[in-house]
């Protein structure tokens, strides 16, 4: 070919061109998914069909009969879960939710409209589920099961965060999240997933955490973190591992046990329980609070989740304290109990510091970090130095695990409050319930994927800027180790100057402790507001 | 009247104009979102294509400095930056512009007026696909640089963790005594 003249080369068609969704074949464009599971992942954990796969190749390797695994797959589940049936067959495309995903809103894909996501797998269900789809077809809004619509159903699956935030705006109360959860089960059939879960779910599977901590590693750790607290407050913490008759245990997404700053939020929560005095322990075993099998398998996520009560019940203990983790909590809150019904073998959690009774706990026995310590602050138990936090200017991301997942929305706010002086909201529809999503939630927190992450995390950021411009804040905090972990790159890109901070950081900078030296350093060794030189003293 | 003066004049028809052909990009359901939602926090992308366009136009009708125009062009190309386009496609809604004038001046250019003054303009707008440019691609070494730290932190951790490195304390931590180094001077 000739080279091109140069008005060729500006000769740009900007407008795109018209096809209908249904005949337009994904792009799989790098940066905008997630790299194909490992067969041995999947193998460890018996799931169906491993092999070695790649997503950017023409052939996935399928099993021969794959159409039938997934239609199979979906009719059960159709007569299993009424709710999936419903959401399936009662939307009216009214368009309330289109403009609310985070995904649609920071990157243009109309794909990423949860109704034509959710359309994806709804053509196929029509097709092969319903009478008017099987004889009118197109007409009737159904499709044939082919190889592309397969390939396109795994590419927007695998772009939702299952956030819910488009669940919130829907007139019919549809849980789209619901509907990319049974689509990631229906993929997961045919040995369809990402590493990034994969991986993960085979670790906790074996080793009790995403990571694959292994005991002694964990121990570690936390051996660090002694050390680093006792050179910070003077005060040598003694948390124990796996003991016996403790009465409570701790479980925390093991992330916040490794990645920073999920480690000092780590940091914070062993200098309360130590402050507190408290009866607790760790386990090196139910060391995951978090739990990919969620976003795998309803089989899966059970499965996962089962081992933190196996530990609870071996150790036993009385009841259970979570900490600052996202999903966790939604599985925790809106599973455990339709899984396991009533737990009986653990008691109803009370605060050995206040007496008070967490009756909204009675069933699953679980009390979430913040609500355990904002009693605690109500209660005027804790000796408080908010302006140890002085240098921070915090704004407040709601998880949306724990603010649309079960409703956790006051008790972090009233801790931050209580623990720092400069605390700025930001704008009322992108906090609380309508809270936007990091962009990298349900497993897609990768790095290959870093462009998909940025676009999701836009409106995220966008509503940090604001706040960043017009208060000067500097901190954004979250209660979530996913939120920890991917926050500080999205920040990075859209808002620099900004820094990431789990609650319980700054309650641990905040504390007073019964016997401290005199703190010059926060938990992350920076000089506190106004001991700036003085880190030798 | 100059050109700046008949700009000035038609700069709502010119701007509203400009942003239609930059949201016509992208699949309709999406331009007509951009177009429809005004609100800064639920259609973050639009807002900022309609205050970015705003800006620049009113930096070029000023002229001066291109320094002034990085921060909107900053914010415009690090949203392209992760969307589906190409480098060209994510600065070519400069050039757009050029079109965008000629097209609501057509009657005056037919009258040979404003020739050199428009020349002039569209160079400065020439300029301007070059700063994009060059901000483009430090958008996309910033995705990559990203990208390169979360892995290079993970494994630094890793060998922190497994005690293969043993760090130089941050300061003088550690160092018990004064030394020359250390001391503070007075005066």
């Amino acid at each position: 070919m000739a080279n091109p003249k140069p008005e060729e080369l500006i000769r740009i068609n900007h407008v795109p061109p018209k096809q209908a969704w249904m005949d337009t074949r994904p792009d799989f464009r790098p940066g905008m998914f997630c790299y194909a599971s490992k067969a041995k992942s999947l193998e460890y954990v018996g799931m169906p069909n491993p092999r070695q796969w790649s997503v950017k190749d023409e052939d996935w390797h399928l099993p021969e009969n794959w159409q039938e695994i997934f239609i199979e797959g979906l009719r059960e589940r159709v007569d299993k879960y009424r709710s999936f049936r419903l959401f399936l067959d009662i939307c009216v495309r009214c368009g309330a939710c289109a403009d609310k995903c985070h995904f649609y809103i920071g990157g243009g894909d109309p794909k990423n409209m949860p109704v034509l996501r959710a359309e994806l797998l709804r053509s196929v269900y029509r097709k092969y589920c319903t009478t008017s789809g099987r004889i009118m077809g197109k007409i009737a809004g159904a499709r044939e099961l082919t190889i592309d619509v397969l390939k396109e159903i795994w590419y927007y699956a695998y772009q939702c965060t299952e956030c819910r935030r488009c669940s919130l705006f829907c007139p019919y109360g549809i849980d789209t999240a619901e509907i990319t959860i049974l689509a990631r089960e229906l993929l997961n059939l045919l040995g369809l997933n990402i590493d990034w879960i994969a991986g993960p779910v085979a670790n906790c599977y074996r080793t009790g955490n995403h990571l694959g901590l292994q005991p002694h590693t964990i121990k570690d750790s936390f051996d660090m973190f002694i050390d680093d607290l006792e050179t910070i407050t003077g005060i040598k913490v003694s948390p124990t591992f796996n003991r016996k008759g403790a009465e409570i245990l701790v479980v925390i997404p093991s992330g916040s046990m490794f990645a920073d700053p999920g480690t000092f939020t780590t940091m914070g929560e062993l200098l309360l329980f130590h402050e507190l005095g408290l009866d607790y322990t760790w386990s090196t075993f139910a060391s995951e609070g978090g739990d990919f099998g969620f976003f795998t398998t309803n089989e899966m996520a059970k499965r996962l989740h089962s081992k933190i009560y196996a530990e609870a019940k071996r150790l036993k203990v009385k009841w259970i304290l979570g900490g600052e983790c996202g999903h966790m909590w939604r599985v925790w809150h809106q599973y455990h109990n339709t899984w396991f019904g009533p737990v009986d073998y653990l008691e109803e959690p009370v605060s050995p510091i206040t007496g008070t009774r967490f009756e909204n706990a009675k069933s699953n026995k679980t009390v979430h970090i913040t609500e355990f310590t904002a009693d605690l602050i109500k209660n005027g138990k804790l000796n408080l130095d908010p302006k140890r936090n002085d240098n921070l200017i915090v704004t407040y991301h709601d998880s949306c695990n724990t603010s649309r997942g079960m409703g956790l929305l006051e008790e972090p706010r009233f801790i931050i409050n209580n623990v720092c002086n400069n605390f700025y909201e930001m704008p009322e529809n992108t906090i609380r319930e309508q809270t936007f999503c990091c962009g990298s939630g349900s497993g897609l927190n990768a790095s290959e994927n870093m462009e998909q992450r940025l676009r999701g995390g836009l409106p995220r950021a966008n509503a940090v800027r604001h706040v960043h411009k017009k208060y000067g804040v500097n901190m954004l905090a979250c209660i979530c180790a996913i939120d920890r972990a991917v926050l500080p790159p999205l920040m990075d890109y859209w808002v620099p100057g900004v820094a990431v901070t789990g609650v319980h950081e700054m309650v641990g900078n905040a504390l007073i402790m019964k016997g401290e030296r005199k703190r010059t350093t926060n938990l992350r060794g920076e000089p506190l507001p106004g001991m700036e030189g003085e880190e030798d003293v | 009247m100059n050109l700046k003066d008949l700009l000035l004049e038609k700069k709502s028809s010119i701007l509203k104009r400009w942003f239609d052909t930059i949201v016509a990009s992208y699949p309709p359901d999406t331009s007509n979102f951009f177009k429809s939602n005004h609100n800064q926090f639920a259609n973050p992308v639009g807002f900022t294509f309609s205050e970015v366009i705003h800006g620049l136009f009113e930096e070029l009708l000023q002229g001066g400095d291109p320094e002034r125009y990085f921060p909107y062009l900053n914010d415009i190309i690090k949203i392209k930056a992760v969307q589906d386009f190409s480098p060209s496609q994510s600065v070519s809604f400069l050039f757009l512009l050029k079109k965008v004038v000629r097209e609501e001046l057509r009657k005056e250019l037919q009258r040979n007026q404003f020739q050199d003054e428009l020349l002039s303009l569209e160079s400065e707008i020439d300029a301007l696909a070059l700063l994009a440019f060059d901000i483009f691609m430090q958008c996309r070494e910033k995705i990559y640089e990203i990208r390169t730290n979360e892995a290079r932190n993970m494994m630094f951790r890793l060998l922190k963790r497994a005690n293969l490195v043993c760090e130089i304390p941050d300061g003088n931590q550690g160092l018990g005594e004064e030394t020359v180094l250390t001391q503070k001077i007075e005066g």
